[in-house]
């Protein structure tokens, strides 16, 4: 008994000693931000930002009945709509059509797979090329333009348009990851499945309804976790395609332009910013848990 | 485990014959002629031709890699022949698709959807095929009792014992009525008690049935037990089809003789034994040792089994070449390092051509 004890007093102290490295890394970079931000967040501060005082923990409860937060909650949640399930919806199709052995199949997977090296900057650049009003490669293409007139005023400064285009554009950034994702989630699954439907009968489609999507189960999960919590922090695409605009209407400021965009409306205030970025971590946290919960019980997870 | 169901079921159609009391699949026996499959470089199986006779309980025998699985994809449809023909019944199935043509496979892995109960896993093929809720739930239950399933049509396969879920694999294929069953190699995933006890149900399932069975093992007792007729094969070449007891009897190749029966058959060149260049194929059985035996040999290992006694040796002057003899346990048994003397059964010879390792 002394021994065990001893020896478990042992293990502890090397256990603390092997995870302090990691507990170093994660203190400084996630717990004291957050910690901080969480108190940053009661600071109430003039409109220039200056003169912060303490005393306000009504602040959160202030930012969350206040009307900027309530829409730039509104166009989070519409970008999050926009993105993630036609997101999964394109990155399970391209992976589905490139699950096959077939010659020169490597090219299309590389190619689908590319926008995972592409970084956001890079992509909102193209797009923005793409996009521009009349000299923008879209705009120039006649039956395209014939097709959407708005293309020749812009995309994006079309307050009715410019968060689809925004979502569109962050669909396209995204899809490298979701076709990574379900083609390793494709491939384990056990082709005798494949088989033995298609022995009992099943066309191609009822082999993709009782077997690809069911199997996929954990790994659509995955995604759409992921691609939930990047839709409500899809920061570059916003800030470089629209600049949380059209004005003054806002139609693209998402919680995240609202909290650090240059033309935020509380751009200055460190306090209301702070308070802003720590709810949308709660919702963030809240809208995983629902996820998890609510699929967990419809997703099988191989035994 | 197998039960009788004794009323007429709903869901046996009019072109189904009955016997036993179930409903049975329309005749057909399997027909291969020539069959060759190619993938890239490789020949996996060189001209195959096999007559599968209805009713038969046939057995694809051999070593991994044979070829025997391949013969068997062919015939569900899973693998298109390079080469040959592919009969079942009176059609050549060649193009047609495998839901057309009544066959069910049961996989190795059982192949069972984890995300749906035993019941939508029996349901399966019959939902497919468009049948009616109530005749696929009755056919579904029916298949289940038969093999002692019934009060676990609620569970995930997940929740099953390895037995259980082979059990679903063979009622998914049951519930369809096939003239024909592919089981490709449906035991070797469970322990030795399960797959002796589930042997003699699969031969118990296949009187009852009364369908065509395709077996595919590697397993010689499960050939020996279960099969109306085996097909060994060897390097994607049959080697020889017959009753178990006519390939156990009379081996065609040296590769047959070896293949089937533990200890193998002890194969050597004639000279020592009586005059000739061929080769002598002697089973362990029919080995005496015997002081006016003609084979002296000198005794490497004595292997106690219990019941009998394997006794492996090297023949004196042939130092290459070891024989085993299997006596009773009963009989003074010689020690290692012992000198004895082995006489071979004369009317249980097996002759071969040492070139080709034919019969002759």
């Amino acid at each position: 008994m002394a021994l065990a004890r001893r020896t478990r007093r042992k293990e502890t102290g090397l256990a603390a000693l092997m995870l302090a490295p990691s507990l170093a890394i994660l203190g400084v970079f996630v717990l004291y931000p957050l910690g901080k931000a969480v108190w940053l967040g009661h600071q109430r501060c003039n409109s220039q930002g200056k003169a912060c005082t303490s005393n306000g923990w009504d602040q959160y409860t202030d930012v969350l009945r206040s009307p900027e937060f309530h829409h730039a909650l509104i166009v989070t949640a519409k970008f999050a709509l926009l993105t993630v399930p036609l997101g999964l919806v394109l990155g399970v199709g391209l992976a589905v059509l490139a699950d096959r052995y077939l010659r020169g199949i490597g090219i299309f997977r590389t190619i689908f797979s590319s926008t995972v090296a592409t970084s956001i900057a890079v992509a909102s650049l193209m797009w923005l090329f793409l996009l521009q009003p009349s000299t923008g490669a879209l705009a120039r293409v006649g039956w395209i333009t014939r097709m959407f007139p708005v293309i020749k005023s812009g995309l994006l400064s079309d307050k009715g348009t410019a968060l689809t285009a925004v979502a569109m554009s962050s669909v396209w950034a995204n899809l490298g990851f979701t076709f990574i994702v379900v083609t390793a989630g494709l491939q384990s699954i056990p082709r005798d499945l494949y088989e033995s439907a298609f022995v009992d009968g099943a066309g191609g489609w009822r082999r993709f309804t009782n077997v690809t999507i069911p199997m996929l189960g954990p790994t659509l999960l995955f995604a759409s976790v992921v691609l939930v919590s990047r839709a409500f922090q899809a920061y570059g695409e916003v800030d470089l395609l629209t600049d949380g605009g059209p004005q003054p209407q806002g139609s693209t400021t998402t919680l995240t332009y609202l909290i650090y965009g240059n033309e935020s409306t509380i751009r200055n205030n460190d306090g209301l910013q702070a308070t802003t970025a720590v709810l949308l971590f709660a919702v963030l946290l809240v809208l995983s848990l629902v996820q998890f919960r609510s699929f967990d019980k419809r997703v099988h997870y191989a035994s | 485990m197998l039960k009788t169901v004794e009323s007429r079921p709903h869901w046996a159609g009019d072109n189904r014959r009955r016997r036993n009391g179930v409903a049975c699949a329309v005749m057909a026996g399997v027909r291969l002629i020539g069959m060759t499959k190619r993938f890239g470089g490789t020949t996996a199986v060189d001209g195959v031709s096999i007559d599968i006779a209805d009713r038969d309980f046939m057995i694809l025998l051999g070593p991994s890699g044979c070829g025997k699985s391949t013969v068997l994809r062919m015939i569900a449809g899973l693998e298109d022949p390079t080469e040959g023909e592919v009969w079942i019944g009176d059609r050549k199935v060649n193009d047609i698709e495998p839901k057309e043509r009544d066959v069910a496979m049961v996989f190795q892995s059982y192949a069972l959807y984890p995300h749906k109960t035993v019941q939508a896993n029996i349901e399966f093929p019959l939902k497919v095929r468009g049948d009616a809720k109530k005749t696929r739930e009755l056919a579904a239950r029916e298949a289940a009792d038969m093999l002692g399933l019934g009060e676990y049509l609620g569970r995930k396969p997940g929740q099953l014992s390895g037995g259980q879920r082979q059990r679903v694999a063979l009622a998914r294929a049951i519930v369809r009525q096939p003239a024909v069953f592919c089981m490709d190699e449906p035991l070797s995933n469970l322990d030795a008690k399960l797959r002796g006890e589930t042997r003699a149900e699969l031969v118990a399932l296949h009187h009852r049935l009364g369908s065509t069975f395709v077996y595919v093992t590697h397993d010689q007792v499960e050939a020996m037990t279960m099969g109306t007729r085996i097909a060994v094969m060897n390097q994607g070449v049959l080697q020889q089809v017959g009753t178990p007891q006519e390939v156990y009897d009379k081996p065609s190749t040296t590769f047959v003789a070896t293949f089937l029966g533990t200890p193998p058959m002890n194969i050597f060149p004639a000279g020592s034994l009586e005059p000739g260049n061929h080769l002598v194929g002697v089973r362990p059985e029919h080995l005496t040792i015997d002081e006016n035996g003609r084979l002296a040999a000198r005794v490497v290992l004595v292997e106690q089994l219990g019941h009998e006694v394997h006794v492996t040796c090297t023949v004196i002057g042939h130092s290459e070449t070891r024989i085993v003899v299997r006596t009773s346990a009963e009989a003074t048994t010689p020690r290692e390092g012992d000198e004895i003397h082995v006489e071979a059964w004369a009317h249980r010879r097996h002759h071969f051509d040492p070139q080709t390792g034919r019969r002759i």
